[in-house]
């Protein structure tokens, strides 16, 4: 039905002759995140909001960036095949209920095979929809989400009621996934930390952040990331697949057989979507409660997208947005307004060398992100703490922002969305 | 010619009922799976309704069909409003909040509350809209993202201005002074029910027509659909495509505006944290059962007001969960998209057969008929 909606992204293709940029180096990564450590922790001392990268902040992020990374997985899979799919959100609510099913009855690492299960269950009905029938992706994906949540729920009724611990809305309490820490290093760290030194506080609640307490799944998770950029951008599987969803039929003439890649991809696309709901069981909560996936499966999506359609620029969406949900969770208001101030100053001088630069264009770009950031300045001096609901709006408002202010350099898969017929080629 | 209308229209009606048969299998399917009672299941979904439920049927009809129609005028126009969720909340709280301040007399009161909905609602799909127009964003990622703000902010709101009932912790609007509830319409006559249908079914009626009227019957209609149909033809007629964009969001933003006013001015009276939430999705839902329209739409609103309406009474009749009804209506949505897709290339292979049928005959006829002209 709407087959060229998601199409409409300008796109920056190189011109002939130039030569192709392949990203920034690493080093300018580096920078970056050398830059933010040093804008945080300066923040940080200067407003007091001590929470801003404490450990337990930043080790509450990990964990639920896991979920919506893990479900932008799920998202890039599957588009970077052609296959739009925004039923993430119901095969992750299938993947919560294989999740605390069979890791009620076989265990933990059970349940973790039993989301992957009911997720990529979920992935064969929208692979049947799109690629085999052909129906448009937005629309099954619609409908799976229905479905998803109607499943999950009655099931769950099924399953859970007159359990000891267990109800029609939630399951007993599961076992839980071992963890692991690096020995020998969480004291010292501890102590560190407790000084709120500049900078050397900072790096000590990130490092205890990453090396104390790691859940097993949490490590599988960014394996699966690592393995899933190496797959996708680094072996001829990969290659092919990403054909599929940049030029199906060009794919097709050079002997790609382009259904059979896209099932797949949409078919591991699912279970990654499952395994982010089992992690919701499994690690995040211990037990299966309605409605507990909470929009991430559409927060997952907006990762992915606002990565670019990349799997780093994902992780970077994944932990900014696990981030965001961890300090709500922690009721962090005064945090989310301790960032307001490097937000404000940024965007003025951002602004500033928008409009400095271009004297002769048009300044309404610039114009916009100077009163933009002198709002969220003037905000931070007029007030004591953000309210929750904004601290929770901000995963979403940032990738509309994204969208569009930077929807020129954003470029989705070139066939994605569009329904593919075999042997129409030419 | 004639026969081929009618092969047409069965091959139109073949899908919807094709999945509902298929439902009926899967779902009959799914209870066996799960060892519920099959029997004791179909008994009840399939019962008569009572007069009572008969009302609330078409109650629950009434708002899933604006919502439907909000969905499919964006529909017709290829563009996929999956904002409809948020538009409606936002909507339902500014008409709420307005109408509870009672400035204006009795009906006034209503037109413009309604007025403000369907402006509220025009707003928050403006944004997709613009955002669509003016930086290329797809329409359907911009309005998931509306829809989550929409929530975080209508709560936001209503703690700021709900005000506080004297033993209850449910947070809510002022309730709406009693010369401005829209009274139901009493059905004494055809069913033996106190019950009454929202007075403002008579605003899906209007909403219904309107929305025939202004697409098959104007010439922004014919544009509208035309640029749905064939974005390149359109541009090459004429038609400012962005403006076009912009308007179809608007007023689908508009419609979805109105999905709750038949609960806040028949039913609820405010707008509280309790307030019914996925119309919108639903709305999504029926508007592809209903094939996008007006009189399909209608029908498929009763069927899903029907399922609602009869699983009430699944865990008392069989023991079985009312949510089976959302596995029910999932199945429905899902396997009526596989059937029209099915059903439209088995019409196109029909049409091409016949095409070439002719073709051949023609071949063959063509010089005899000229042979015996001479």
């Amino acid at each position: 039905m709407s087959t060229s909606t998601l199409q409409e992204t300008p796109r920056d293709e190189p011109l002939p002759g130039r030569p192709v940029s392949r990203g920034r180096p690493w080093w300018f990564w580096v920078a970056v995140a050398g830059v933010g450590v040093l804008v945080v922790s300066t923040v940080r001392v200067i407003t007091g909001a001590n929470d801003i990268d404490s450990a337990g902040a930043l080790a509450a992020a990990v964990a639920l960036a896991m979920p919506i990374g893990l479900a932008g997985l799920g998202g890039l899979w599957s588009e970077r095949a052609g296959v739009v799919n925004i039923g993430l959100q119901g095969m992750m609510i299938l993947g919560t209920w294989g999740g605390a099913f069979f890791g009620y009855y076989y265990g933990p690492w059970v349940g973790i095979l039993g989301a992957i299960l009911l997720g990529v269950a979920g992935g064969a009905v929208h692979a049947l929809a799109t690629v085999i029938v052909g129906v448009d992706h937005i629309v099954s994906g619609v409908a799976i989400n229905l479905l998803g949540t109607g499943v999950a729920s009655y099931l769950a009724v099924r399953t859970f009621t007159g359990l000891p611990g267990g109800g029609p809305t939630q399951s007993p309490p599961l076992e839980k996934l071992p963890t692991l820490s690096v020995p020998g290093v969480g004291g010292g760290l501890t102590s560190l930390e407790g000084s709120h030194t500049w900078l050397v506080a900072d790096l000590a609640g990130i490092l205890k952040a990453l090396t104390t307490d790691l859940n097993v799944l949490t490590i599988i998770a960014v394996l699966l990331l690592v393995g899933t950029w190496y797959v996708l951008w680094r072996t001829p599987f990969g290659l092919r697949l990403r054909s599929c969803g940049e030029a199906p039929e060009a794919a097709e003439t050079l002997g790609v057989d382009v259904v059979r890649y896209k099932l797949l991809a949409v078919l591991i696309s699912g279970g990654m979507a499952g395994l982010a709901g089992g992690f919701l069981v499994l690690v995040a909560s211990n037990l299966y409660r309605e409605g507990q996936e909470g929009g991430r499966g559409f927060i997952g999506l907006a990762a992915m997208i606002f990565g670019n359609w990349r799997p780093g620029g994902l992780a970077g969406g994944a932990v900014l947005f696990g981030y965001t949900d961890a300090i709500q969770l922690r009721g962090g208001g005064d945090v989310i307004r301790a960032f307001l101030l490097p937000v404000g100053i940024g965007l003025v001088l951002w602004g500033a060398w928008q409009l400095w630069r271009r004297r002769q264009g048009k300044p309404v770009t610039g114009v916009v992100t100077v009163v933009m950031g002198l709002l969220a300045t003037a905000w931070f001096l007029l007030s004591s703490r953000v309210p929750d609901e904004f601290t929770g709006m901000t995963p979403y408002v940032a990738t509309l922002l994204v969208l569009a202010f930077a929807s020129q350099r954003l470029r989705m898969p070139a066939a994605d969305g569009r329904v593919y017929r075999k042997g129409e080629a030419g | 010619m004639k026969r081929l209308d009618w092969r047409r229209a069965g091959l139109g009606l073949a899908a919807p009922v094709l999945a509902v048969v298929v439902a009926f299998v899967v779902t009959t399917a799914i209870l066996l799976l799960a060892q519920d009672p099959v029997g004791a299941v179909w008994g009840q979904l399939l019962k008569v309704p009572l007069p009572r439920q008969l009302v609330a049927v078409f109650n629950a009809a009434t708002v899933y069909y604006i919502s439907a129609v909000a969905v499919a005028i964006g529909f017709r126009m290829n563009l996929f409003n999956i904002g409809v969720d948020g538009q409606y909340r936002v909507a339902s709280f500014a008409a709420a909040v307005f109408a509870g301040q009672g400035w204006l007399p009795g009906w006034l009161n209503i037109i413009v509350a309604l007025l403000v909905a369907m402006a509220s609602g025009a707003v928050w799909a403006g944004i997709a809209g613009l955002l669509k127009v003016g930086r290329g964003v797809s329409e359907v990622i911009s309005t998931i993202m509306l829809n989550a703000i929409a929530t975080y902010l209508v709560s936001f709101l209503l703690g700021k201005t709900a005000v506080k009932v004297q033993g209850s912790n449910a947070t809510s609007t002022k309730s709406l002074p009693a010369d401005s509830r829209v009274p139901g319409i009493s059905v004494d006559g055809m069913l033996a029910t106190p019950s009454k249908v929202y007075g403002l079914i008579v605003l899906a009626a209007v909403v219904g027509f309107v929305y025939w009227f202004v697409l098959e019957k104007t010439r922004f209609g014919f544009d509208l659909r035309a640029t749905g149909r064939s974005e390149t033809a359109a541009v090459a007629s004429g038609v400012n495509v962005k403006r076009m964009v912009l308007t179809s969001m608007l007023l689908s933003g508009a419609a979805a505006g109105l999905v709750g006013m038949p609960l806040l001015f028949g039913q609820d009276y405010l707008y509280g944290d309790t307030v019914q939430s996925g119309l919108g999705f639903a709305g999504i839902a029926i508007a592809l059962l209903g094939r996008n329209h007006p009189i399909g739409i209608a029908f498929a609103a009763l069927l899903w007001g029907y399922l609602d309406q009869q699983s009430n009474g699944l865990q008392i009749a069989a023991g079985v969960s009312d949510r089976l009804v959302l596995v029910i209506q999932g199945v429905i949505v899902l396997s009526v998209v596989i059937a029209y897709e099915l059903v439209r290339r088995a019409g196109i292979r029909m049409e091409q057969r016949r095409v070439a049928r002719q073709l051949a005959a023609g071949d063959a006829v063509a010089p005899v008929t000229e042979g015996a002209a001479v």
